[in-house]
């Protein structure tokens, strides 16, 4: 017994010397699902938010003060996202880059609002989070609205009098992003022949696939994730066919082609231009490519995200939620995506999604010049 | 008609792959009279097992898929059957006399460290492999252009199913460890006494459960083409409640149970709203036990004094 005081000592006396080390620091945070099926971007965010504080440690700090990163998973679960923000909001740190998931996003904004945590998210693009007048959500990538009038424009070019369905997995993301779709295919004089929602971690999509193939359906649009998108597309071309299957930002990872292999070929789906491309990020691309990380998908927006606050930060002089958020709404800021600029809602003023085809080999590419 | 063939396809080989975990939810229950809730999980370490063989395989350079395919299913049966005597040995039989809610409550906690142990070891991302069995044959096409397609890898599927499920059988009611399993399964103290056996024959249940469930992991690992840590989950269930349906403790139950819901699920989706197919499995569920608590094909229980 009298061992296991001592050990207790010990360890209290070790954690107390450990934070005493952090107390110069601040603490921002990158949440995200580290687990689960959505963890591929997880570990984008979790790369650009470590390149980012290493970066912006290395130009010496934050207001004369280093930054420390707070990892938080979530597994794309609305409680669990709830209870993280609960526990940073607790933690007094000032920043979060997060969430993916808009199911994880949205909730937690609210934990965050109540606990004066400034909240950025590098890829939650459903409309409602920047739409219910908090005063400490921002963004640094598009919204579906945008992002589904973009896939809508694509479909009425180049699916003129073809069938079209429409499936979503319920999800706060997938329904959302689907039904803006659907209601600017709708104004642009299209019907599709086919709505339908699926389960989020369903494996067996045949049935669906069948469906599809008695309506002989052209293209498929999924407002969901790349797991069950990747399922679905394997599971058309086992039952012979062809249909093309468009869908949304969610598709943006390698991971999506491993789970279809060659049968991804031709699938589409909406992002913003590739900021691997952009002039401004050449440098941190070379960075990752060092470190042998390909900053695909969210790496670079969740850089860019910690990039505006550390500016804005600087600014405002402190790193109180409020003010900082007042300065970043009053400013411009160069990212490694471009330079950003803020509405009063937290919305990017500069937008633009295109729409990116998988091909045989793996890889994604923009496809150039389709009018949209 | 084309379309309901094709459904029908569907339905059967989703339920065969339900009815496969089934069968080691049946065995355990029919002996043992506990529910082994870790069975899900142990389904899926024998995906776990099945994917790893394949890629220390491929890495030593094979390239034949017939020979990968057999070596995969031999090493995950035994491996994953190694998995099922082991749980039986720690988490069960010292409980074994203990009252009735302890072995199930050991069974729910060997199921969360079984999942925790893989998401720990194996990393919590989904594992992809890339298609192993490509091809079909294409049935019958209507004059509308719509194709009736049989892949090759849902023929293996079926076909497995139907060779393990006879080969079993045939173990219960043949063989000398099948008649071990059914005495004990009515009276272990009694078939102690005529020299049965009885923690050899238990673990042989849990051995043989577990490497019924490798070959159901290999097939969902071939079929779907992914596995992740979280996957023994909904199986578990989905397949639990196909025992059930099937009549708890019969053989047969479990495999027609599975396919029950495999096609219920299927057709559901496929003439009414994909959202409610879990619903409308579930309520056919609550349905079939009202009129026939003892499922499709299950014996009413025989109160023992």
């Amino acid at each position: 017994m009298k061992s296991l005081k001592l050990i207790g000592l010990a360890f209290g006396a070790s954690l107390a010397l450990s934070s005493a080390a952090f107390a110069q620091d601040v603490t921002v945070a990158v949440a995200g699902p580290m687990t689960g099926g959505e963890s591929a971007f997880g570990r984008q965010m979790k790369n650009g938010a470590e390149m980012a504080v290493s970066d912006i440690n290395a130009a010496g700090g934050v207001n004369g003060k280093k930054l420390a990163l707070s990892v938080e998973d979530d597994a794309c679960d609305p409680k669990q996202a709830r209870s993280i923000a609960e526990k940073i909001a607790g933690a007094k740190i000032p920043f979060v880059a997060g969430h993916y998931c808009s199911s994880s996003s949205i909730p937690a904004s609210e934990a965050y609002a109540d606990g004066n945590v400034l909240q950025i998210t590098p890829a939650s693009t459903n409309p409602l989070f920047t739409e219910r007048k908090l005063w400490n959500v921002a963004r640094v990538c598009g919204r579906d609205d945008q992002q589904g009038l973009i896939a809508a424009q694509y479909i009425a070019k180049n699916f003129k009098g073809k069938n079209i369905a429409i499936l979503n997995d319920k999800t706060t993301y997938g329904k959302g992003l689907a039904d803006e779709t659907k209601k600017a295919l709708n104004k642009a004089g299209i019907t599709e022949k086919m709505y339908e929602s699926y389960n989020k971690g369903d494996k067996d999509f045949n049935a669906i696939v069948s469906r599809l193939k008695k309506d002989n359906i052209d293209l498929v649009y999924v407002g969901g994730y790349h797991q069950e998108s990747g399922l679905m597309v394997r599971q058309m071309r086992d039952q012979g066919l062809k249909t093309i299957l468009m869908a949304g930002d969610a598709l943006a990872d390698k991971e999506f082609a491993s789970i279809t292999g060659p049968a991804g070929e031709g699938t589409l789906f909406t992002f913003g231009p590739d900021p691997r491309n952009k002039p401004t990020a050449k440098k941190i691309v070379d960075a990752f490519k060092a470190k042998n990380i390909d900053p695909e998908g969210y790496t670079l927006y969740t850089y860019a995200a910690m990039q505006v606050w550390s500016q804005a930060a600087k600014k405002a002089g402190t790193t109180d939620a409020k003010k900082v958020m007042e300065a970043m709404k009053a400013g411009k800021w160069d990212t490694v995506i471009g330079p950003i600029e803020y509405d009063a809602k937290g919305d990017i003023k500069q937008l633009d999604y295109v729409v990116y085809k998988w091909d045989a080999k793996g890889g994604y590419a923009e496809i150039k010049g389709n009018g949209t | 008609m084309d379309y309901f063939a094709q459904q029908l396809i569907n339905g059967l080989v989703l339920g065969s792959i339900y009815g496969l975990i089934a069968i080691g939810y049946t065995m355990v229950y029919g002996i043992v009279g506990m529910i082994n809730f870790a069975h899900g999980d142990v389904f899926m370490i024998g995906g776990f097992i099945a994917l790893i063989t394949f890629l220390i395989l491929v890495s030593l350079g094979l390239t034949a898929i017939p020979v990968i395919l057999l070596v995969v299913l031999l090493v995950a049966m035994a491996i994953t059957a190694l998995y099922g005597w082991t749980i039986e040995r720690i988490a069960y039989r010292p409980l074994r006399h203990s009252f009735r809610l302890a072995p199930m409550l050991s069974a729910i906690g060997m199921s969360f460290v079984l999942t925790n142990y893989s998401q720990v070891a194996q990393g919590a991302r989904v594992k992809p492999i890339p298609p192993l069995v490509t091809g079909g044959y294409t049935l019958h096409e209507s004059a509308d252009g719509f194709v009736i397609q049989l892949s090759n890898i849902q023929i293996i599927v079926v076909v497995t199913t139907i060779v393990l499920l006879a080969l079993f059988t045939w173990l219960v009611s043949r063989t000398r460890l099948g008649r071990d399993m059914r005495a004990c399964e009515q009276d272990q103290t009694m078939a102690a006494l005529l020299g049965v056996d009885v923690d050899r024959t238990i673990s042989m249940t849990f051995v043989i459960g577990a490497a019924l469930a490798a070959v159901a992991g290999l097939m969902y690992l071939l079929y779907y083409g992914l596995v992740d840590f979280f996957m023994g989950f909904v199986a578990g269930i989905k397949a639990f409640t196909a025992a059930v349906l099937g009549g708890i403790g019969s053989l047969p139950g479990a495999m027609l149970g599975g396919l029950a819901i495999g096609l219920i699920e299927t057709f559901w989706s496929a003439y009414f709203s994909v959202e409610y197919k879990d619903v409308a499995a579930f309520s056919i569920l609550i349905v079939v036990l009202i009129f026939m608590p003892t499922g499709l094909l299950g014996r009413p229980e025989v109160e023992k004094v």
